[in-house]
Formats: structure tokens, C-alpha cells, sequence
């Protein structure tokens, strides 16, 4: 038998949990529920109130508070609901008057310790103690004793916690432990002295806390409070705005509280949607740019000094539509190119394609997405059909085995990290990392495979000679669902575990686990991110994983897939509406003639035929003097692309360039003319996360002074060069977008506003797709293509000897547009820090914190050393995020020959003391 | 106890390397965090701040664990001994027979109260709950060794006479 049994696995979720099968009784009504539930879950299900404080549905029940007892036919005595499974036949009440005494009696026990100080308590009005003592006319407490008198904890820029509120239901350590996994705080001393607090009472910085507030969201009192929010408004002097957050690809959805046009709050619904309530750093304290007096509210033109100067809105799209169409007419449509934005919405994305295709007549248009995932689509449309994540969130419960390769993921799509860390602690999910740093997610792994960056494919390979070894291939997958699988087998028989170790630094007795371990796996998935993509071998790597993916038939069920998590909040969505120089919406090529004629016919225009240019060549070409003007929207290449002393070059070289941003950024600087545009809490439309799931982004703000919707600003301009585009609201737009797109065939404005959609969602009665290549591929059958390990495009020498390597880190986003705004975040990550480890850094006399210099061939900077044993010997890393400290000043813009995505995750490097 | 008004402690060489022999014995075994840290305050005579979080990172524990299990227990001390140590019973016999008058006289005579050490941090005095002798209560315990039938008055004697 080659499978594991899953019935092993005793914390395995059931596939059918939400089957209703049995029937009980609840104040002698009956009710339909599903036996893996509990009393309660089925009572708040129904909508019967059964008090409780310490049950939160992201966590584990755990019987604490003693409010949500309840009789129980046949039993002896009240039971407690959250820890109680319903079963066929039960007959609970919810509401005797030795229930509601039993619950008035603890209640006043645990009044008879917390401050009655509820008029000046942040937590007013959104407190569940306040409401239980509402409902249960307690005013005062019977049972008078000692009370605490404890010291205020917030000598952190986010958490403040106040402990003589605290009830001590626990709910926040075990967020911190089972979810977050930071393990930050916990319950100190005994009997009547025991409080929750951070080790040692040390500051919350100096713990593992990640300042997510996840402790926050789950507090059932006034106990844990967000600091930056706090004296901001009462809670019902708030209207709440339901959006969805506009950093990373996780897509939470998270509740914008406004008072007189400011953001004072953020939240999210507990237990619904993608993120169940959970937010990271970012999510829920990093807007304090959307107001931000830096913030661009006016047209700007640069005039012959070099300055930039305020104009009107139609002297800005005059003096834009004119020069754009000079350059058209006197140098021809394609010397134009057009940079789209992952962080706009996917409508404005949409018209920007048009835009490009319709009016300026390029299909000159691409946006970063170029930069991060291209070799996930040259990788995965051939082996799968589809470059999309194959599973949702919410299927991760369903997984033995999860491999997590080249992802950070607790601090680039940190919510979803926390998932999977509770499926480590709540599901026995058993997790592999593969990764050349000690990244934080890999305390909760089984096994940490630790490679040299850029030998991704080698390790890869090296599972799959294992597991055909072993005959843990799933045979009836391949020989009914794949074709050639033949030719796969030559190209891994020679990676032995030991040629793999020579090659990749990699364990052989580690490697040879991680293979059993996955092969084994009854459900298995595998996450990545751009530290597989980013790389010359980008598409053979993505290709490894599907061929390892494919040749287990872990594929297309709850629990087994292949999920590349997308970086910006919206970069899967302007994929998926055609920012990109060959694909209209929905990947329909611009190529194929029948698809070109059904645009063409819809936008009135004649399309051109050829396939245009990617964000990596533009430059190139900019530089070359072939393309003369470039239209950049929302996208700072200035800090974001690879070797920026050519970047810079090039936009110096261009005629005209057209800057559309919410700040001025590195590339504005060097804009002809500035359109100021909206943030995402200032318009409406949608973002598609990176599962492919569509959700409303809804308008909590005005933009500040002049500046406009995007969309807006897409159609202002269009109109002006002769191409008139009348929308009155984002939904028309997406109702044009439903009817082109195959995909998007289903999706409206109507069925979005209450819920959301993954594609595909064929047609209005479509529910839209959990799960992809259910029962077939999206191109028939899975094709294993062989690929080889070809070693990256600069390896370590004499001269430079260290493999340099860059990522993000939790606490900044991107080129720091937006978090660099938030006072909070840049007191925890100030400045970009070199990591290097412990053994490299004596040998080079370099100590922590010492200013160093880091060289490549392309330029230096200089940064502080953070030395540490958590990075592997020979190789630095450093995040991309800081304008002083520019990163891809370094890096090389060597490209994948196929997805012509830039290798920003290895080049070869030297570092040294700062002079 | 606060964590913010304990002295801060510089741990002696010889106190590291006690702390990593016992640490090093018990390595990857399962709930060996509480007999790890009965041996360190066994051969230091306490917890400091620093020895836990040694004890977190080598047993791969969160230090809030290792925190909330030392701040837990009476038995565990973060707050530097005497190189005497005095153990008064107040268990219900040792009660009865006036222990809680041994505890006083010794206050009076040290200046300090149970749970604290003297400044020269020659003697530190605690309070327990029955050492399971009550037949020759009241009793107390001078650096581990049992002395029955103690007379409140001749306490002090006591204490003197083996002091180390």
C-alpha cells in the first residue's frame, strides 16, 4: 500500500463536516446539524443565543468561561456547549432558570473583579461582557473582595493591553500560539496574581509578537485595545465600510471604520470570508497613507526648469492626449508602451487595456506581475492549462502533507501562513519548507530543507527520483489524467539523493524523508512563491513542481494542488482582465483571429495583431530609443525592477512620460506630467486575490483635493484622444468585462455585493469554481514536460563570492509607498538589513548593526549587517523595499528565456565593513 | 513579584556551564522543562531572567512558557537566594504549634519578610506548606536539613549555629 491511511491522522478534517445527518432538539425545536459540530456552533449557527467569552470560531473550544452551559437530556449535570458534539436525538435547553442562574452567577464572579468604567472603555458598545451584563440586568456584584490594580502594557507602537480588564479567557494566547504561532504571551504567576503578559513583562518587541492583532479581534472585553486607534470615536459614531485590503494577494476582507472622513478603525468579520476575521500588521495598521499630506491631489506638469507645477485637470489630459498622439502619428503606435497596475482594480486595469489596444492601437502593455509570477503562467499553462493557485484557503484543512518552496509566507502573505500554522497545530498538517533562510514558518515545520538559493529544480528532482524509487507515484493519476510521463522519468533518474546534496547543499537522509513524507500524503499541496519564480530557470522550476504534483495525483481535490501565492493585492485580477502585451481578459490570446474579431467588434476598433512588449523589454527598448513614450500607472519601476541604473537611464532617454500615482514615487520624478490618482479606500470596484477570488472594494473616502478614480482618469483621457468612453458606475464596466470573458461570464456587481466569486464562473447561475482540474485538466490532460537544473545566470566567484538574495519582510510593502507612511511599521523595520550568517560575519570582522557595503557587478549600497545563524552559510539577503538602500541596484536583470522574468532571487555578491 | 525591580543578575561562568550540563542531559525529551528547572535552582538557588530564556532556546520552548511555568510554582524563585537557606513550615500542624511565631522572630531578627534575601545575601527566608513531619511540628529547614520541635525563641541560635 502506498498511501497513508488518513484515518491515522485522528485530527484530520472530515471532507463531509458539513453534511447535516443528525437532528436535535434545541429548546424543543429540532434542527438539522452535522455531527462533527458542537452544541453551540449549531446554536449560533441557528441564531439561539448561548452566552460564551471564550469561545472564538477560529480557535479551538476550550471551556473556559463557564457561561455556555446548557441542559442536556440524560445528562446529570449542565454540560459545556462549546466542548459538547451534538448527536441524533439530543434534546438541549438553552434558557431553563438554573441555566440563566448559572450563568448570572458567573457573570457577577467575574464582574466582581473588572472595572465597571465602561463610559470612558474603548471597547463601549463592542464588549460582550457589557452586553451579557445588559442582558442580564447585572448593574453590580454581589461578592465584594480584594481587586487587581495592574500596570498598562504598551510600550509598543500597536498593542495596548490593559490587564486589570483582562477576564483571562485565554483567547489571545491561544490565538498567539495556534494560529499567529508567535507564542508572544502567556499566563504568568497563580490563583488571583495571574495575568497574561509577554515573557519576562519584557516589551512586546522583544518578543517573536508580529503586531498582527489578531489578540486584538479576538478580546471579548476592553482589555487589548489597537493603539493608533484608540480616543479616535466612540463605536457607533462610526460607519463601517466593507472592502477588501489592498496589500497583499490574500484578499482579506476588512471593515474600514470612518468618522468625519477618517479612517479610525479597522476590522474584520470574525469567522467569514478568506481570512475568518484574521488580519496581519499591514491589514489592520497600515493606512495612515491614505491620508497623508504627501499624498499627489493635483495634476502636476513639469515645466522648463525641471519643477513640477499645479494645473488644471484639462490642461493635464490636453497636454497628455496631445503629446501621446504626436508621438503615435510621428513614430507609430508601438512606440508607446504601457505600464498597468497590480494594485488598481480590476476594471480600471480592464480599460487600461482597452485603452492601450483600442486607442493607442499597442498591445505594448504589461504590468508586474511580469516581475513576479510570468514563469508561473510559462510553467503552469502547459503542464496544467492553468496559471491559477488550484485550491482555495479553506481547503488546507484538508491536507496531510503541505510544501511550502520559496515563500516567506508568515511575512509576504502572512494571514495566509497563519492558516496553514493552525492546520499544523489543529489539523496534524505535517509541513516541509524548503528554503535557504531559517524563515519564521519553519519553527512549525516537520522538516526544513535547506538549499542554495537558485538549485530549486535539482531538490525537486531529487523527490521525484525518490518517490518513483520507492513507488510512491500514484499510477491509475498518471496513466488516466497525464500524458508522457515516460519522458519525465530520463530527466530525474540521475539526481540521486547524493548528486542532489553535492549540488543543492541539501541532507540526503532529509531529502529522502521529504519524499516519503510528501509521496505518501493521502491530500498534499504544495505552496510557492517568488522564490521560484524569480529566477532564469523560473518556468523549469514552476514546471518541476507540476510534474512532482502531477506524478503523485496530488491534484484537483480538497487538499491537493499546486498554489502559487500572488504578491500584490490585485496582480492575479489585472491578469486575469489582459494588462498584459498578449492576452486580452481571460487569457485569450491576441494572437488567434476569431478572438481579436469578437473584441474588436465590441471595442469598435481595429486591435493590432502582433504581441507587444513586456514591462523588462519596454525598458530595454526605452532605452534603445525604440519606444518614446511610456504610460506608467500605479507602478514605481524606479525601485521594483531589476538593475535600476539601467531603469534610469531609460526613462531619461524617453520622450514623454505620464506619471498616474497616489504619492510622487522614485519613477514620478522623472514624469513629464502627473496624474494624481484614488486610493483603494476612495473607489469602487474589485480585486481578485490569489485564489482567484473576486471581491468588492468599496468607497469609504474622498480622494483628497482634485485627484480621481483611476477609471475616471482612463476615460477622461480616452475621450480626449477621440475614443469616447461612457461609463456611469465600475459595475458597467465589469458587466462589459462578464460579457468578453469567459471566465468572468458569471460575475456582477448584484451577486458580489453580499458575497464573492471564483473564477471560473461560466454564467449567472454559476456558484464559481473551489477547486480547479477537478475531473479534467483545463487543457485535457496534465502534461509532464522534462525539465533539467541548470544553475542560475551568475554563480559565486573569487571576486564575489556570496550568493545574494532578496525578499520582502513583514513590516514593508513593496518600495515602501504606502507602509513607509505608517509611523508604526517604520519604528519596527526602519532600514534595510543585510542578513548574513553568524560564521561568514567573523570571518569578515562585520558585527551586527555594523554599517556594511554589498557589491555586485552592477553597482553598491550600503546597508546593516543583522548576523545571524538563521541564514545558510555563503548566502546574504536583503529585503527590496528601501529608496536609501536600494536593492535592485544589484540585482540581475538576467531573464527567463520564456517568461522573461528578471532573476532578482540570485546573483553573486561581495560584502564588506562600510568605510 | 515584578520582573522590572529584581536586580539584575550577571550569571557567574561556573553558574553557565551548571545551567548547560543540566540542560544538555535533558535535551529533546518530552516535558522536561519543570525537572530542568528544579536542578538549575537546585545547583543557583534561583531562576534569573537570563538562565530561562537559555533554558527556552535549548528546549525549543516559547519563553513565556518557560516564564509562566517558573512564575507558576512556589517551589521556583526568581528572586536571588541567600547562600542560607531558611524554610519555615506553616502547614496546619506546625501552624498550630506557633510557626507562624518562628517566622516572626526570624523576620524581626533578618529584616526581611518570607520570599526575600538579605542585603549581604548571607539569608533567605520562605514560608511552606508542611514538609510532611507533623509529628515533631513545629519544624523548619536550614539549607536542606530538618530541625524539629523548634522554640520561637531559640530560633536564632539555630540558624547561626549552621549557618554555612
Amino acid at each position: 500500500m502506498s498511501k497513508e491511511d488518513p484515518s491515522r491522522n485522528k485530527y484530520r478534517v472530515n471532507e463531509n463536516e458539513n453534511e447535516n445527518t443528525v437532528e436535535i432538539y434545541i429548546n424543543e425545536k429540532p434542527y438539522l446539524a452535522s455531527p462533527t459540530k458542537t452544541i453551540l456552533q449549531v446554536a449560533l449557527e441557528n441564531n439561539i443565543l448561548i452566552p460564551h467569552l471564550c469561545y472564538d470560531p477560529r480557535l479551538k473550544p476550550q471551556g473556559a468561561c463557564r457561561l455556555c452551559l446548557v441542559e442536556v437530556e440524560g445528562m446529570p449535570e449542565a454540560v459545556p456547549s462549546c466542548l459538547t458534539k451534538v448527536s441524533d436525538g439530543m434534546k438541549v435547553t438553552t434558557n431553563s432558570s438554573h441555566i440563566n442562574e448559572l450563568v448570572r452567577l458567573n457573570l457577577e464572579l467575574i464582574i466582581s473583579d473588572h472595572p465597571l468604567d465602561c463610559m470612558t472603555c474603548e471597547s463601549c458598545g463592542n464588549c460582550t461582557l457589557q452586553d451579557l451584563a445588559y442582558m442580564y440586568d447585572i448593574k453590580e456584584t454581589r461578592y465584594k473582595g480584594r481587586i487587581h490594580h495592574k500596570k498598562v502594557l504598551d510600550d509598543n507602537p500597536f498593542i495596548y493591553r490593559d490587564n486589570e480588564k483582562c477576564i483571562l479567557c485565554g483567547r489571545c494566547i491561544r490565538m498567539c500560539d495556534d494560529v499567529v504561532g508567535a507564542s508572544a504571551i502567556g499566563y504568568a504567576k497563580r490563583g488571583f496574581e495571574s495575568e497574561v503578559v509577554p515573557a519576562f513583562d519584557q516589551p512586546l518587541t522583544e518578543t517573536d509578537c508580529v503586531f498582527c492583532g489578531n489578540c486584538i479581534s479576538t478580546c471579548p472585553v476592553g482589555a487589548l485595545q489597537p493603539k493608533p486607534y484608540m480616543k479616535k470615536a466612540r463605536t457607533w459614531e462610526t460607519t463601517m465600510v466593507k472592502t477588501t485590503c489592498p496589500y497583499c494577494g490574500v484578499g482579506c476582507q476588512i471593515n474600514l471604520h470612518i468618522k468625519d472622513g477618517k479612517i479610525v478603525n479597522v476590522s474584520s468579520d470574525i469567522g467569514k470570508n478568506v481570512n475568518e476575521g484574521n488580519l496581519c500588521v499591514k491589514g489592520r495598521f497600515g493606512f495612515d497613507f491614505v491620508l497623508s499630506p504627501q499624498r499627489l491631489a493635483y495634476p502636476l506638469v513639469k515645466n522648463a526648469h525641471g519643477e513640477f507645477e499645479k494645473v488644471s485637470w484639462d490642461t493635464a489630459i490636453e497636454i497628455v492626449s496631445t503629446r501621446l498622439e504626436e508621438i503615435k502619428q510621428k513614430y507609430g503606435p508601438d512606440s508607446i508602451g504601457i505600464l498597468s497596475s497590480a494594485k488598481c482594480t480590476n476594471e480600471e486595469n480592464y480599460l487600461m487595456s482597452k485603452f492601450a489596444r483600442a486607442v493607442i492601437g499597442t498591445n505594448n502593455i504589461d504590468h508586474c506581475a511580469r516581475l513576479c509570477h510570468a514563469s508561473t503562467i510559462t510553467g503552469l499553462i502547459p503542464t496544467f492549462g492553468s496559471g491559477a493557485m488550484t485550491n482555495s484557503v479553506e481547503d488546507i484543512k484538508y491536507a496531510d502533507v503541505a510544501i511550502i518552496i520559496g515563500s516567506n509566507t508568515t511575512e509576504a502573505h502572512p494571514v495566509i501562513g497563519y492558516e496553514i500554522i493552525k492546520c499544523v497545530n489543529y489539523h496534524g498538517l505535517k509541513l516541509i519548507v524548503i528554503d535557504p533562510r531559517d524563515i519564521p514558518i519553519t519553527k512549525h515545520a516537520t522538516l526544513h530543507l535547506r538549499h542554495y538559493p537558485g538549485t530549486d529544480v535539482a531538490v525537486l528532482l531529487g523527490i521525484m527520483n525518490i518517490i518513483y524509487q520507492e513507488n510512491l507515484h500514484d499510477k491509475d493519476f498518471i496513466a488516466e489524467r497525464t500524458e508522457d510521463f515516460d519522458k519525465l522519468i530520463p530527466c530525474f533518474s540521475s539526481y540521486t539523493p547524493q548528486k542532489v546534496q553535492e549540488v543543492s547543499g541539501v541532507n540526503e537522509k532529509d531529502l529522502i524523508t521529504a519524499a516519503r513524507l510528501y509521496g505518501r500524503a493521502k491530500n498534499a499541496l504544495i505552496f510557492y512563491s517568488m522564490g521560484i519564480t524569480q529566477h532564469t530557470c523560473g518556468t523549469d522550476n514552476v514546471t518541476a513542481i507540476a510534474n512532482l504534483a502531477m506524478m503523485t495525483g496530488n491534484v484537483g481535490r480538497k487538499g491537493a494542488g499546486v498554489n502559487p501565492l500572488r504578491g500584490q493585492n490585485n496582480v492575479q485580477g489585472a491578469c486575469d482582465v489582459g494588462a498584459l502585451p498578449n492576452v486580452y481578459t481571460g487569457y485569450q490570446s491576441v494572437e488567434d483571429d476569431s478572438i481579436r474579431e469578437k473584441f474588436e467588434k465590441r471595442w469598435r476598433n481595429k486591435l493590432p495583431e502582433k504581441s507587444g512588449l513586456t514591462v523588462t523589454e519596454m525598458i530595454n527598448e526605452a532605452k534603445n530609443g525604440k519606444i518614446k513614450a511610456l504610460y506608467i500607472m500605479g507602478e514605481n519601476p524606479m525601485l521594483s525592477d531589476p538593475d535600476i541604473l539601467h531603469v534610469a537611464q531609460a526613462l531619461k532617454n524617453l520622450e514623454f512620460l505620464v506619471v498616474q500615482d497616489i504619492f510622487l514615487t522614485e519613477t514620478g520624478e522623472f514624469a513629464d506630467v502627473i496624474l494624481p490618482g484614488a486610493c483603494f479606500a476612495e473607489k469602487n470596484g474589485t480585486f481578485t486575490n490569489t485564489e482567484r477570488r473576486i471581491q468588492r472594494v468599496r468607497k469609504a473616502l474622498e480622494p483628497p483635493g482634485e485627484a480621481k478614480e483611476d477609471w475616471q482618469i482612463i476615460c477622461m483621457l480616452s475621450k480626449a484622444m477621440g475614443y469616447p468612453m461612457d461609463y456611469k458606475e465600475v459595475s458597467e464596466i465589469m458587466d462589459e468585462i462578464a460579457e468578453l470573458t469567459p471566465i468572468y461570464g458569471g460575475v456582477s456587481y448584484r451577486r458580489l455585493e453580499n458575497s464573492s466569486l471564483q473564477w471560473p464562473c461560466k454564467s449567472y447561475d454559476d456558484p464559481g469554481t473551489k477547486i480547479l482540474h477537478q475531473k479534467s485538466f483545463s487543457c485535457g490532460k496534465g502534461k509532464f514536460i522534462p525539465v533539467d537544473y541548470k544553475p542560475p545566470a551568475e554563480v559565486p566567484d573569487r571576486e564575489y563570492p556570496f550568493i545574494l538574495t532578496t525578499g520582502r519582510i513583514l513590516y514593508q510593502y513593496h518600495t515602501r509607498t504606502m507602509t513607509g507612511k505608517v509611523e508604526g511599521l517604520n519604528i519596527l523595520a526602519p532600514m534595510a538589513t543585510v542578513h548574513i550568517n553568524s560564521e561568514d560575519a567573523s570571518k569578515l570582522g562585520i558585527k551586527d548593526k555594523q554599517k556594511v557595503t554589498l557589491e555586485t557587478r552592477r553597482g553598491s549600497i550600503n546597508a546593516t549587517a543583522l548576523v545571524n545563524p538563521r541564514i545558510k552559510k555563503g548566502v546574504l539577503f536583503i529585503p527590496f523595499h528601501y529608496a536609501d538602500s536600494p536593492a535592485n541596484k544589484l540585482t540581475n536583470p538576467a531573464l527567463d528565456p520564456k517568461a522573461k522574468i528578471p532573476e532578482f532571487k540570485v546573483c553573486a555578491a561581495k560584502i564588506k565593513p562600510a568605510l | 513579584m515584578e520582573v522590572s525591580i529584581l536586580p539584575k543578575y550577571e550569571l557567574k561562568e561556573s553558574e553557565v556551564k551548571i545551567v548547560e550540563e543540566i540542560v544538555s542531559k535533558y535535551k529533546g525529551k518530552k516535558g522536561s522543562l519543570i525537572p530542568v528547572l528544579r536542578e538549575i535552582q537546585e545547583n543557583i538557588g534561583f531562576l534569573p531572567v537570563d538562565v530561562q530564556k537559555k533554558v527556552a532556546k535549548e528546549l525549543n520552548l516559547p519563553e513565556k512558557e518557560v516564564y509562566g511555568v517558573a512564575t507558576f510554582y512556589s517551589l521556583f524563585s526568581m528572586i536571588p537566594r541567600g547562600k542560607n537557606n531558611i524554610r519555615v513550615c506553616l502547614g496546619t500542624a506546625c501552624y498550630v504549634k506557633g510557626g507562624k511565631k518562628i517566622v516572626e522572630k526570624i523576620e524581626k531578627e533578618l529584616n526581611i519578610s518570607p520570599g526575600q534575601t538579605t542585603p549581604d545575601r548571607k539569608f533567605s527566608l520562605n514560608v511552606d506548606r508542611c514538609f510532611g513531619c507533623c509529628g515533631i511540628a513545629p519544624v523548619i529547614m536550614i539549607n536542606g536539613k530538618v530541625f524539629q520541635r523548634v522554640d520561637p525563641e531559640k530560633v536564632m541560635e539555630l540558624v547561626y549555629e549552621n549557618e554555612k
